[in-house]
């Protein structure tokens, strides 16, 4: 999931005075997991004993859980004792030496992007030595956010600064026993970003990870959590639209987002992990639990996200409807082309009354992808007035791919209203020429006709994401059709 | 020098096995010279391949050119790809408009403009310009603007669809118009307001290759040739009288069957 910021930004911060980065040895712990481990990451991150028993009674619960099965993808067993659990800063010796050594397709992507020559280099991991100017950006966004009483931070240093808060609000919405990546996550996570939004406080900006100080080694097991007290508003963007390598082949992050009384959150995704070579080598499994909880009155959590890549993607951002009048929106477009799979979708669990939901899932196949859309809208008996909409529509690119819905309605109040609607459609041979005979070139046409499928949920996207992500949509699916 | 040359052309559909089994051929032989300032009219029965002759002018990859040649404008014709040919001044006038959800017209048309534009050496327009010229050419189709904002030919009538293709023409000013039965599925109010249409774009500098089954278009725009397309060969050739003489006979007073018609006649 969550792409870490390789950015400017990051690089830069490594040796910013707030980095907490300074004393780790790389490769200081063996792979495999048991306690020790754990006591090992909880010591080196000097944490409270609170979250170390935390991070234990996780780990003893996963011991009894089995990894899920039921998802619609394949792939080969992981081998949970061969991973290594602290994400330490990445050995110089083994990072390309310059561009030349990079897949040149990932270059030629970059390249597409627009993106700067100094920034590729980060991107692919290239050892560079960079000094950028841009700590200061970062630096006055914080103390703007800090005016206003906003606390954005690495997870990390919220545990340090903000323990209450994290104590608070930690596991409230993903126990830690939630399912078995949740667990694995619970126990492990190596680091992430904390936001707390005060009361009646309207974030003035859009928060980003690309901003956030410190956040080099999120990685692997990524954790956030995101608290939008009554009357706040905030609007979180995460991802990069650059493809980004990363040795670490499993992900497994959680995501918590608690919106009060009248509170707002919006979380925006861009995900674009190396999804593997053409035939499927390689390539990022992305397991992820994303949950939000309106636990207010008049509370709005909504989701947006754009997948485009890992090689494999199992994600379900979802939300409790608790407070009366709560609103919840996932608006999702995944892509698989090549060989990706994706098996992803939504929870919305309406409980307080007249809560509103709306689902608009957006899949793409292509090559020899499968995509499945799972989602499940459940109305609790208390929910009266309930009302929920969902539309599951497919594009297939090709007669390789494949597309699967699996929706879950379960409706315990007769006052509720729920409808769905689905559609696949097929980008055909006789609309890409139709484009062409008016000089618009193949890239172009399925770049347009994608996103004009896909346009419901760009419209979420902040501005520039928007932009960026249609982009990356056409790359992704190049060479897919004609 | 003629601004479309066509010698001999075969065409075939379908999988090709071998040489010797090169899929079905539906073109077989077509000789055809259209200088600027002309309009043709290709007529035929159903079946004939008028709609494959102007599909394999702009390049449509379903089909196979086994043989033969076409110049444009000098240039080897078939050695281009699609979009190069539309860049180039070639646009076909589908029989069936195709929709294309989510994308809207304003959109779609501003983007074709654009490389047409680029290829002739001309800056892109802007929004407001192409918004003014947009105007004036829906006039002349008098279509409705919120046309504009709808998704590319969807939710269309069969006249709309006709009028949009009509209407693209006129913004994307052609020098070889190819309408593929441009008239389908047209009642008479329709077909002469889409008429008018394409004689207000008739010029010295421009060509039109009109593909119909019917004359009753052929009232609305007068051709400078008529010919008679059967069986993949161009049977007869003559000027607009040609057309009228097919209107009083059928195509069977030229000694050609209406495939379907043969059909119902069995």
């Amino acid at each position: 999931m969550s792409s870490p910021p390789n950015t400017i930004e990051t690089l830069a911060t490594q040796e910013y005075k707030w980095g907490f980065v300074t004393d780790i040895e790389a490769d200081s712990i063996p792979r495999g997991l048991n306690e020790d481990v754990i006591r090992l990451i909880s010591a080196k991150k000097q944490e409270p004993e609170w979250l170390l028993e935390w991070r234990l009674k996780a780990y003893r619960h996963w011991l009894t859980m089995r990894e899920p099965s039921w998802a619609n993808v394949q792939y080969p067993p992981i081998d949970y004792q061969d991973i290594i659990y602290y994400a330490a800063p990445k050995s110089k010796n083994d990072a390309p030496k310059s561009l030349d050594e990079v897949d040149p397709e990932l270059l030629r992507t970059y390249e597409k992007l627009g993106i700067p020559l100094k920034e590729q280099e980060l991107l692919a991991g290239v050892a560079v030595d960079a000094v950028f100017d841009s700590v200061s950006v970062a630096t006055t966004f914080k103390e703007k956010l800090k005016a206003m009483g906003v606390i954005f931070c690495s997870f990390s240093e919220a545990v340090r600064e903000h323990p209450e808060l994290v104590r608070k609000y930690l596991g409230s919405v993903v126990p830690s026993s939630d399912n078995f990546f949740a667990a694995l996550n619970s126990a492990v996570f190596s680091d992430g970003s904390f936001c707390y939004v005060p009361k009646g406080v309207r974030c003035p900006m859009e928060l980003s990870t690309y901003f956030r100080i410190n956040a080099k080694d999120t990685g692997q097991f990524e954790r956030t959590l995101i608290v939008a007290d009554e009357g706040a508003y905030v609007s979180y963007l995460e991802g990069c639209t650059a493809p980004m390598r990363d040795t670490n082949q499993l992900h497994a992050a959680v995501v918590e987002l608690v919106a009060l009384d009248n509170a707002q959150i919006k979380y925006s995704t861009v995900q674009n992990w190396y999804p593997g070579d053409k035939e499927g080598r390689g390539g990022i499994y992305n397991f992820v639990t994303k949950r939000g909880a309106c636990r207010g009155v008049n509370s709005k959590i909504s989701w947006t996200q754009v997948e485009t890549g890992s090689a494999i993607t199992w994600k379900y951002p979802s939300c409790l409807l608790m407070g009366d009048n709560s609103v919840g929106e996932f608006y999702s477009v995944a892509v698989t082309n090549n060989y990706q799979q994706a098996d992803t979708g939504t929870k919305m669990i309406h409980i307080g009354k007249n809560t509103t939901s709306t689902i608009v899932s957006k899949g793409i196949s292509a090559g020899h992808g499968q995509n499945t859309y799972r989602g499940a809208v459940k109305i609790l008996k208390s929910a009266s007035g309930a009302r929920n909409y969902s539309q599951c529509d497919s594009m297939l690119m090709g007669d390789q791919c494949g597309a699967h819905t699996f929706p879950y309605l379960e409706v315990k109040n007769t006052s509720a209203q729920v409808e769905h609607e689905a559609s696949t459609s097929k980008i055909g041979e006789d609309q890409i020429f139709y484009c062409r005979q008016r000089g618009i070139s193949t890239e172009d046409a399925v770049s347009m006709i994608v996103h004009g499928f896909c346009k419901e949920v760009f419209r979420e996207l902040p501005m520039e994401f928007a932009v960026e992500a249609q982009k990356l949509l056409g790359i992704s699916l190049e060479g897919s059709v004609g | 020098m003629p601004l479309l040359e066509i010698n001999n052309l075969h065409a075939s559909v379908g999988q090709a096995l071998s040489p010797a089994n090169p899929g079905r051929e539906i073109l077989k032989g077509i000789d055809l010279s259209v200088d600027s300032g002309e309009i043709h009219a290709i007529m035929g029965p159903n079946g004939s391949g008028k709609s494959t002759l102007a599909q394999v002018l702009a390049g449509r990859e379903l089909y196979q050119v086994t043989s033969g040649t076409v110049l444009y404008d000098g240039k080897d014709l078939l050695e281009m790809a699609p979009e190069d040919r539309a860049r180039e001044g070639i646009f076909l006038a589908f029989q069936y408009p195709v929709e294309i959800p989510g994308v809207s017209n304003m959109y779609f048309l501003k983007a074709a403009l654009n490389t047409v534009r680029k290829n002739r050496g001309l800056e892109e327009l802007d929004a407001m310009d192409f918004l003014n010229l947009v105007r004036e050419k829906m006039k002349l189709m008098k279509m409705d603007q919120t046309l504009l904002n709808r998704p590319v030919n969807t939710g269309f009538s069969g006249g709309e669809k006709k009028r949009n293709e009509i209407f693209q023409m006129a913004v994307l000013e052609p020098r070889l118009a190819i309408l593929d039965e441009t008239d389908s599925g047209l009642d008479i109010d329709a077909l002469k307001l889409v008429a008018s249409g394409v004689n207000a774009m008739r010029s010295p500098e421009r060509a039109m290759v009109v593909v119909t089954h019917y004359q009753r278009l052929l009232n609305e725009i007068v051709p400078d040739y008529v010919h008679v397309l059967a069986d993949g060969r161009i049977v007869k050739s003559g000027g607009k009288e040609l057309a009228l003489q097919l209107e009083e006979g059928g195509y069977a007073s030229l000694g050609v069957y209406d495939e379907a018609e043969a059909v119902g006649k069995v």
